[in-house]
């Protein structure tokens, strides 16, 4: 598979290098919203659409700041736009589909201060991105996403069931189970190649 | 306090608008300052550590220039322009070209992996070699900007071209360990085999692409230094 | 709780020493994670990311708790954001002319500094209701707290992956480095180790002094 290979990039962003097991991105929701399977689900697709909708300006962005030479100012204009549009995404969600914005709703705010939005934001940039190749990336890391957190929701709904240490708090454990996700994760490098 | 009967009252959309657009300003004019103050010791960073990979690969090169390979044309740029160029030709302190260090990328384990690799036209060999970006595993891929015996395949590794000087003669081709049998062979590492190929088809690529077209404009890099 | 904002405005020894452990942003109160972690590899690097996070923390400190009358509450969030970003823009190329090989090691995780979690709540909570040198005591607290969290963490990462300790090998040409401590996996487990730790001192302090550790443990 080529390296810059649509399909490659998505499988890059989704397992081999995963936004949380492998980067460390957005770890706060991922510990802070992984007790129960059913809040872990549309957590992720949250945050799946939030990305979609940021790598699309941020990709707008940096055009414009390319055209008039004034990458410095690349970091404050992603986050203030990254916020505009969770906003924005919220009050479409809201309109359009009440039902959806009951369930999404209150993770949305959340998103805003997620690293992991702003890090593939910015990685699209790095990586010298071309528009398809952004969208799919923004598309694949939505999903790593989703698929962790899945992952460490149901290990922590049977880990309710675990007798434990007093010492071992929720976080501890929590850490030592991604830790072990992260592990089995390593074994998709090399995929592809 | 808990005691809040009321509260504040909203103040204008002007005043709101007015302190967010001050703090952006006051924003924008620090960051254009912290930007015109590192621009020299950046791009002085970013020189030193180009020099320091080129020398590296070309052994007792002292002095660099830069070379633009689009296509088929090989175009000299300024000494300012390191950023832009793909070919960088070495010097020794007598001004005669010791080599020409290019750079090659390929997928590796994890991520892409950038090596740069110096090119002696005298010898038609690659003489040098060192990884300028990698996330390999440690301890395992790492190896191949460290193996010594890794590293000895580039004491003069076979890169001639063929009679039309189009391409290669014979491709760079990465075989398993200690299976080398031919000076355009590399040795791979045991461990890191995904790794040690993607060095070979790093320079294989680069080099079938850029070593034609240096060849054939080979008077523009000794004329560069006379 | 944090005692914020109690009425007092001179600055107690109190003030420093809670954000550097009992109220540690790293091992405590679990922000600013996510960041850090990923670059917390080597001592050199953790510390790097530390003092930078701990820089653009008292920056904007500073700047919010100067500005926190002057600025509508309607628009605060928007205001620290620029601020922050501001200041980590600055950082971000004060250590790319400083040293290319740690930039290069930091890679996009500084300006990433930008969404941490611990910044912005340090501003929202303390600087934006206290006097300065209140707020400045306190931010200096938590970027200590934080920058010696992350070092913790990084040193045993160096130690065992690597065997050295600021690049100086400890154990010598024989040693088998744990090559998994470098990785993401050590990452995590070096942390959560940590954590175990905290909680086990934790849970035997409240012990002796006959408290019942304070925040439900979940499992």
């Amino acid at each position: 598979m080529q390296p810059d290979s649509l399909s490659f990039i998505f499988l890059n962003a989704f397992l081999i290098n995963n936004f949380v097991l492998a980067l460390f991105l957005g770890l706060c929701p991922f510990v802070g919203v992984s007790q129960k399977l059913e809040t872990a689900v549309p957590m992720g697709i949250a945050v799946i659409v939030v990305m979609f909708v940021a790598s699309v300006c941020a990709y707008a962005i940096n055009l414009v700041l390319v055209r008039f030479g004034i990458e410095y100012l690349r970091l404050i204009s992603y986050i203030a736009v990254i916020a505009s549009a969770v906003q924005l995404v919220e009050m479409t969600i809201k309109k359009f589909s009440p039902t959806l914005f009951r369930m999404l709703g209150i993770y949305l705010p959340l998103i805003t201060t997620n690293c992991a939005i702003l890090g593939m934001a910015l990685f699209q940039t790095f990586n010298d991105y071309s528009f398809g190749q952004s969208l799919i990336y923004s598309l694949g890391a939505g999903a790593g996403f989703t698929l962790a957190l899945t992952l460490m929701a149901g290990l922590r709904e049977k880990l309710q069931l675990a007798n434990l240490p007093d010492s071992a708090t929720a976080a501890a454990i929590s850490f030592m189970l991604a830790g072990l996700l992260s592990l089995t994760f390593m074994g998709f490098a090399g995929l592809g190649s | 306090m808990s005691q809040q009967p009321t509260p504040p009252p909203m103040p204008s959309p002007i005043r709101l608008v007015l302190t967010l657009a001050l703090i952006a300003m006051l924003s924008g004019v620090t960051v254009v300052f912290a930007y015109q103050i590192t621009l020299e010791p950046i791009a002085r960073n970013h020189r030193l550590a180009l020099e320091r990979a080129v020398f590296e690969v070309l052994p007792g090169a002292v002095d660099r220039a830069n070379f633009l390979v689009e296509g088929d044309s090989l175009t000299a740029l300024p000494d300012d322009e390191g950023d832009r160029a793909n070919v960088y030709a070495g010097y020794a302190d007598d001004g005669t070209l010791v080599g020409v260090a290019m750079e090659g990328s390929a997928r590796g384990y994890a991520d892409n992996v950038r090596v740069l690799y110096g090119y002696s036209l005298e010898d038609e060999c690659i003489i040098g070699f060192t990884v300028l970006q990698s996330s390999e595993t440690p301890g395992l891929g790492e190896k191949i900007g460290s193996d010594p015996a890794f590293l000895a395949n580039f004491e003069c590794l076979d890169v001639r071209l063929n009679d039309a000087g189009t391409d290669l003669a014979n491709p760079i081709r990465t075989v398993g360990p200690g299976e080398e049998s031919e000076p355009w062979e590399i040795d791979g590492i045991a461990g890191a085999t995904v790794s040690s190929q993607a060095v070979g088809r790093a320079l294989r690529e680069s080099a079938s692409r850029k070593i034609p077209v240096i060849r054939d404009h080979a008077q523009l890099l000794t004329e560069e230094r006379n | 709780m944090a005692p914020v904002s109690n009425g007092e405005d001179t600055p107690r020894f109190d003030n420093l020493t809670s954000g550097v452990w009992r109220e540690n942003p790293v091992f405590i109160t679990l922000l600013g994670l996510c960041p850090s972690l990923a670059v917390s590899n080597t001592a050199v690097n953790s510390l790097a990311m530390g003092l930078a996070s701990a820089f653009v923390l008292l920056g904007s400190t500073f700047l919010i708790s100067l500005l926190r009358n002057a600025i509508p509450k309607q628009v605060r969030i928007a205001s620290y954001i620029i601020i922050i970003a501001t200041f980590v823009t600055v950082v971000d190329y004060a250590i790319h002319a400083i040293s290319l090989e740690l930039y290069n090691a930091l890679g996009a995780f500084i300006q990433l500094i930008v969404v941490n979690c611990m910044i912005l709540g340090r501003c929202e909570a303390h600087a934006s209701k206290n006097r300065l040198p209140k707020a400045m005591v306190n931010a200096l607290g938590t970027g200590a707290g934080f920058t010696l969290a992350l070092f913790m963490v990084g040193s045993i990462r160096e130690i065992l992956g690597f065997g050295t300790f600021f690049g100086v090998s400890l154990f010598g040409a024989g040693f088998q480095t744990w090559a998994i401590f470098i990785l993401p996996p050590g990452g995590f487990i070096v942390l959560s180790l940590w954590l175990l730790l905290f909680s086990y001192i934790e849970r035997r302090r409240a012990a002796n002094t006959g408290h019942i550790a304070g925040g439900a443990h979940a499992t």
